[in-house]
């Protein structure tokens, strides 16, 4: 895991959250529409906060591709879910919303799964095109290079 | 009655949103570390070689199906139920997918995080 990937990832739940955020905060002030007057979608995107918003889960999709790309499903899904976890606490400290303890129990519980799944390796399935180039010569040296993987994973935890 | 529609409904959203991300998850693992070709090509590089694959095209259709029917069953199911359920349902759903089409290592540690992450999302959208 690189620099640029952990920043991948952050984009991945910031983006998701703040273009949620966005897009629903903008669909309140148009109000509800109606499936007689589709029209009404066209012009929602005049709001500001509608495009906006749109524009940050166009950007979410970006990074979620790209995380994919060198990550597990399994990796990059959990990562998703800490934008709830962001949203509840922007509502909690910048919007002084109260938070049930219930929705604490659920924060509490989404950190400790992301947090389970951090500390293991990103990418497990062989789908790739192209392996890295000391992976050949590495195989000699397998046995000693997984006592070294399962040391800086429980390192890493 | 009612409860047999809502949760067809809640099966369906959730059945498409996990073959879209599979779709694009397997798509993403063929292009390959996009990173390297961003080094090696640029940008219209990578962009060529995501559009050049047929299974993100089905999984953006899969997830865009998926949204709709979201909608449709927002629009007359409970909002409190549908919503927590679809989204908690989508992990548990995608690590057994992810496991089985992607053949990725869902080991128990995954398995806690995605049931932890599921039983956490119920509660927040709830």
């Amino acid at each position: 895991m690189t620099f640029r990937k952990y920043l991948v990832l952050a984009g991945v739940t910031v983006f998701a959250a703040a273009g949620d955020s966005m897009l629903s905060h903008g669909m309140k002030q148009i109000g509800s529409i109606s499936l007689h007057h589709l029209l009404g979608v066209i012009l929602a995107l005049l709001n500001p906060w509608v495009a906006v918003g749109i524009l940050l889960l166009l950007a979410f999709f970006a990074s979620y591709m790209n995380a994919l790309s060198w990550a597990d499903l399994t990796y990059v899904l959990p990562a998703t879910s800490i934008g709830y976890v962001l949203l509840a606490l922007v509502a909690k400290f910048a919007l002084h919303e109260q938070i049930s303890l219930l929705r604490w129990l659920g924060i509490v519980l989404i950190s400790g799964g992301v947090g389970f799944v951090a500390g293991g390796e990103a990418l497990t399935s062989h789908g790739h095109h192209q392996s890295p180039p000391f992976a050949k010569g590495a195989q000699d040296g397998a046995a000693e290079s997984e006592v070294a993987s399962a040391v800086s994973s429980g390192a890493q935890r | 009655m009612k409860h047999l529609y809502t949760w067809s409904a809640i099966l369906i959203v959730v059945f498409f949103s996990v073959v879209g991300d599979i779709l694009i998850a397997r798509a993403m693992k063929k292009v390959g570390d996009v990173h390297e070709w961003w080094d090696r090509g640029g940008l219209w590089t990578v962009v060529g070689r995501v559009l050049s694959r047929p299974s993100f095209f089905l999984g953006i259709t899969a997830m865009a199906v998926s949204f709709f029917s979201l909608l449709f069953a927002l629009s007359w199911g409970d909002v409190s139920l549908v919503a927590p359920a679809a989204a908690s349902l989508t992990f548990i759903g995608n690590a057994f997918a992810a496991k089985i089409f992607l053949h990725e290592k869902v080991d128990r540690r995954r398995w806690i995080a995605a049931m932890l992450v599921a039983a956490g999302v119920a509660l927040l959208a709830g």
